[in-house]
C-alpha cells in the first residue's frame, strides 16, 4: 500500500520546466528520501503535494484518494525556508499555527504542553520568538509540524541549524513517528543521514526523476564486485598469488594481517573463488560485499545524466 | 472560513497589543483636542496679563473715552511730555522712556485723529499687542468720534443729542429685525455651506489617512511574513487567498477600532476641557468687548440675543445635515477605498523582499491618492463641477472626492454609479492581487519588475 503516489507530474513556470513527468511511490510506513541537487525541482514537488501550487499535468494520490483540500490535515510539512513571527510569543504562536492546521484550541494546548514537557522547554512558552536561538526555533517548528499527528510528514532539510545532540534527538523522534505509523518524506543533501534512516529514495535531477526504489536494492545495483576483507595471515604471500583476475583497491597492513578491499575483475569468477584462495594463507574474520555510499551513487548518477544532457543540448 | 477568522483574530490582536498602537490611540485625541482647545487657552493666557498703557492724547478728547477693564489700565501721561515752548508733545522721549517704565505700551493719539485720519493712532510697544487690546482701544476711540460727530450733527440740524440717540435707537432696532429675517433665509444657507465644507474636508482627509496608514500596514505584514520565512508554513495549512483576506480584514478592524477610539476620546477630552475652561472664558476679556460692540450702553440687551440667535442658526445648520446618510456613506467609502488600496499594497508586499525595495511599486498607489487630495480641494469649491463629478466616479479617487461632495447633496444616480464601480473594482483588484500574491510570497531573492508581476499573474494556480 502506498501512502503517497504522484503520477506524471508536470509543472512549468513561464519558460522554465520545473517538473517533467515525475512519478514517485511512497510506501506506507516508509522513510522516503527525496534527493537531488539544488534547483532540481524537489521543493516544487513538495509544494504540489502540500497543495501550495497545483501541477499543470498529472495527479497526486494520498492513500489511493485523489489529493483534495481535506488532505491538508493529513500532512505535516517542515519547509526548508522556515521561520516564525519574531514578535509573537512562542506558546501563542504555536497554538495559532496548530489551530490553522485544524486542531481545536483545547486539543492543541494539551498536546503542546505535553511536547514542551518532553523537550523540557516549558520556560520558553511566554518568551518572544526573537529571544530564542535558531536551533531553539527549529525545535518549536518541529513540534508544530508533527503536533496534529499527520499521516504523512514532509521534512525539507530538517537537520540544518541543529547541533549533533539535537540532530540525534530529532532523528529518534522521526523514527518514533514512523513506529507510530507515519509515513515520512525526507528531502536533504545530507547523504549520511539518508543511508542511516531512509528505506526508499527518489533522485530528481533537472526536473526529471532519474532513479528511485528501495535503498538497499539501489546500493546493490550500483555495487561492483568489490569485497571488504579483514584478514589475519601472510598478506605478502596472498598478494603474490593473486592473478590479474583480481585487483587490490585498498589495503591497510597491520601486525597480524591486513584490512583490504578487493575487486574481482573477471566477471566469471565468484566470490567463493577469492575466499578459497585466501583461506590457504590465514584466517578471515570479515568478508562482505562492499556497497557504494549514497553519496557516490548520487554523484555518479547525477553526473551521468548531466553529461548525457549536455550532448543533446542545443545552444540557442 | 474558520481559518480566515483565526487569521483575522491574530492580525487584530497582535496589532492592537502593540505599544505603537496604544501610544497612537492616546496621542491622537490629545493632539486633536489640543488643536481645538489651544486657541482658547492661548487667548486666556494673554488676557491674564495686567497691562498699564500710557496715553498721549494731543487733542485731550480721548483720554477719558478709554475705559479701564479688569486687565487693562489707561494712564494719561500727555502733560509729562508737553513742551509749552514748541506747543507740541515730545513723542520721541516718551518712546525712549517706555523701555524702563512699567508701562506695557504707549498709545499716541494725535490731533489728526479727531478728523478721523486713518493710521494716525499708534500703539508703541515691545511686544505685539493682542487683538483684544487693539479692538478695545479702537472701539473706545471710534465711539468717542461718533459721539463728537453726533453732537456736531445734532447742532447743525438743531436737535438735541438725546433726539439723535433716539433716532439711532429706532434705526438700530429696525436694522436688527431686518438682519434677523435676512438671516433666516440667506444666512442659514450660508452657514450650512460652511458646515458641509468642514464635514467634507474631514471625511476626505480621514479616508486618505486611513488608506495610507493601514494600507502600508498590510504591506509591512506581508513583507514580515516573507522575511521571517513563516509564509511557507502557513500556506501549507491555508490558502494564500485566505491569508491575504484575513490580513486585510484584520488590519481594517484595527483601523476602525483606532478611528472609533479617536472620535470617542477626542469628544471626551474636548468636552471635559470645555467645562473647565469655559467658566473662565465667560468672565474674561470677551464680556467687556461684547459690551463695547453695542452701540449704546442702554442697549446691552439685544447683543446677547443676537449671539444666541447666531448659535441657534449654526446648530440648525449643523443638524440640517443628513448625518445618517453621511455616516453610512463615509463607512462605505472608508472601507471600500481601504479594501481597494490594501489589495494593491498586498501586491507590493508580496513582490519585494524588504521594505526598501517597495519604492519602485509605490507610484501606482501614491499618484491616485495624491491626485484625489488635489481634486478634493477644488471639489469643495465646486462640488457639482465636471472635475468633481468624474473623480467621484473613478474608483481610485472616488472614496475621497465623493465624500467631499456628499454633504452638499449628490444625485442618487451618481452615488449608485460610483459605489457600484468601487465595489466592482475592489473585487477585481482583490482577485488580481491574490493571483500575484500567491506567487510572490514564495519568491525570494528575485529582482522583480512590472513585467515579472504580469508573468506571475498569468501563472496557472
Amino acid at each position: 500500500m502506498n501512502a503517497l503516489v504522484t503520477e506524471n507530474i508536470e509543472k512549468r513556470f513561464a519558460n522554465h520546466l520545473a517538473l517533467d513527468d515525475v512519478s514517485i511511490e511512497v510506501p506506507q510506513g516508509s522513510i522516503f528520501g527525496l534527493l537531488g541537487p539544488n534547483g532540481a525541482g524537489k521543493t516544487t514537488l513538495i509544494r504540489i503535494i502540500n497543495q501550495i501550487t497545483a501541477p499543470d499535468k498529472g495527479n497526486v494520490f494520498i492513500n489511493g484518494e485523489k489529493l483534495s483540500s481535506k488532505h491538508i490535515y493529513k500532512i505535516g510539512y517542515l519547509p526548508e525556508e522556515r521561520g516564525l513571527y519574531k514578535k509573537m510569543k512562542v506558546g501563542e504562536q504555536a497554538l495559532y499555527l496548530c489551530q490553522l492546521k485544524g486542531l481545536s484550541k483545547a486539543d492543541a494546548l494539551k498536546s503542546l504542553k505535553k511536547w514542551f514537557e518532553k523537550f523540557e522547554i516549558q520556560s520558553w512558552w511566554d518568551k518572544k520568538v526573537e529571544e530564542l536561538s535558531k536551533g531553539m526555533q527549529q525545535k518549536i517548528q518541529f513540534i508544530i509540524t508533527i503536533l496534529h499527528k499527520p499521516e504523512i510528514l514532509i521534512f525539507d532539510e530538517p537537520f540544518s541549524g541543529f547541533d549533533p545532540i539535537n540532530t540525534n534527538i530529532l532523528k529518534e523522534e522521526i523514527l518514533e513517528l514512523r513506529k507510530d505509523g507515519a509515513t515520512i518524506i525526507f528531502s536533504t543533501h545530507n547523504m549520511a543521514s539518508v543511508e542511516e534512516i531512509c528505506d526508499h529514495i527518489a533522485l530528481i535531477n533537472k526536473s526529471q526523476k532519474i532513479l528511485d526504489g528501495e535503498i538497499n536494492h539501489i546500493r546493490n545495483t550500483y555495487a561492483s564486485d568489490v569485497y571488504e576483507i579483514d584478514f589475519d595471515g601472510y598478506f605478502s604471500k596472498l598478494e603474490s598469488t593473486l592473478t590479474s583476475d583480481y585487483k587490490i583497491i585498498e589495503v591497510i597492513e597491520n601486525q597480524n594481517g591486513a584490512k583490504m578491499k578487493v575487486e574481482i575483475l573477471n566477471k566469471e569468477m565468484k566470490s567463493n573463488d577469492l575466499l578459497s584462495r585466501m583461506t590457504q594463507f590465514g584466517n578471515i574474520s570479515l568478508f562482505q560485499k562492499h556497497l557504494p555510499g549514497m553519496n557516490d551513487i548520487f554523484i555518479k548518477v547525477v553526473g551521468e545524466t548531466n553529461s548525457k544532457n549536455e550532448k543533446t543540448y542545443n545552444y540557442e | 472560513m474558520n481559518k480566515i477568522g483565526l487569521i483575522i483574530k491574530r492580525e487584530y490582536s497582535t496589532r492592537v497589543k502593540k505599544k505603537s498602537f496604544v501610544i497612537m490611540t492616546i496621542l491622537g485625541p490629545l493632539l486633536f483636542a489640543a488643536l481645538m482647545i489651544a486657541p482658547v487657552i492661548l487667548m486666556q493666557l494673554e488676557d491674564d496679563e495686567y497691562k498699564k498703557i500710557a496715553v498721549i492724547d494731543e487733542s485731550g478728547m480721548f483720554h477719558d473715552a478709554l475705559e479701564n477693564t479688569k486687565y487693562i489700565e489707561f494712564n494719561d501721561v500727555s502733560l509729562d511730555y508737553y513742551d509749552p515752548a514748541t506747543v507740541s508733545y515730545d513723542l520721541s522721549t516718551a518712546k525712549q522712556k517706555l523701555k524702563d517704565s512699567d508701562y506695557y505700551a504707549l498709545l499716541y493719539i494725535p490731533h489728526t485723529a479727531v478728523q478721523g485720519v486713518k493710521g494716525s493712532v499708534v500703539i508703541y510697544s515691545y511686544q505685539q499687542p493682542n487683538v483684544g487690546l487693539k479692538m478695545h482701544i479702537a472701539n473706545g476711540i471710534e465711539k468717542r468720534l461718533e459721539d463728537i460727530k453726533l453732537s456736531i450733527k445734532a447742532g447743525e440740524f438743531g436737535i438735541t443729542e438725546a433726539q439723535v440717540t433716539e433716532i439711532l435707537n429706532v434705526v438700530n432696532t429696525n436694522i436688527d429685525i431686518v438682519t434677523s429675517t435676512l438671516d433666516e433665509d440667506g444666512g442659514e444657507k450660508e452657514s450650512s455651506t460652511e458646515v458641509a465644507m468642514i464635514i467634507g474636508y474631514i471625511c476626505g482627509f480621514l479616508i486618505y489617512m486611513f488608506v495610507f496608514m493601514y494600507g502600508s500596514q498590510v504591506m509591512r505584514g506581508v513583507i514580515e511574513e516573507k522575511t521571517t520565512r513563516i509564509i511557507e508554513v502557513i500556506v501549507s495549512s491555508v490558502k494564500p487567498f485566505q491569508l491575504m483576506m484575513g490580513k486585510i480584514i484584520g488590519v481594517a478592524l484595527v483601523g476602525l477600532t483606532q478611528f472609533v477610539l479617536w472620535v470617542v476620546l477626542t469628544i471626551a477630552i474636548v468636552t471635559g476641557a470645555q467645562s473647565v475652561l469655559l467658566k473662565d472664558y465667560d468672565t474674561s476679556q470677551m464680556t467687556p468687548q461684547t459690551i463695547n460692540m453695542g452701540s449704546t450702553l442702554n442697549e446691552d440687551t439685544p447683543t446677547p440675543d443676537e449671539e444666541s440667535m447666531k448659535f441657534e442658526e449654526i446648530f440648525k445648520a449643523v443638524f440640517a445635515v443628513n448625518y445618517f446618510q453621511i455616516i453610512v456613506l463615509f463607512l462605505f467609502y472608508f472601507i471600500g477605498g481601504y479594501l481597494l488600496y490594501a489589495a494593491m499594497f498586498a501586491i507590493v508586499g508580496s513582490a519585494v523582499d524588504n521594505e526598501t525595495d517597495t519604492q519602485q511599486f509605490m507610484l501606482p498607489i501614491t499618484v491616485p491618492l495624491i491626485l484625489a487630495i488635489v481634486v478634493m480641494v477644488s471639489a469643495i469649491n465646486n462640488p457639482s463641477g465636471s472635475l468633481s463629478y468624474w473623480f467621484s466616479i473613478i474608483p481610485f479617487t472616488s472614496p475621497i472626492v465623493m465624500m467631499v461632495r456628499v454633504p452638499f447633496g449628490v444625485p442618487v444616480v451618481d452615488l449608485i454609479i460610483s459605489m457600484s464601480l468601487l465595489v466592482l473594482t475592489f473585487v477585481f483588484m482583490t482577485w488580481f492581487a491574490s493571483k500575484i500574491y500567491r506567487v510572490g510570497i514564495l519568491m525570494y531573492g528575485k529582482k522583480v519588475n512590472y513585467k515579472e508581476l504580469w508573468k506571475w499573474f498569468r501563472y496557472k494556480n
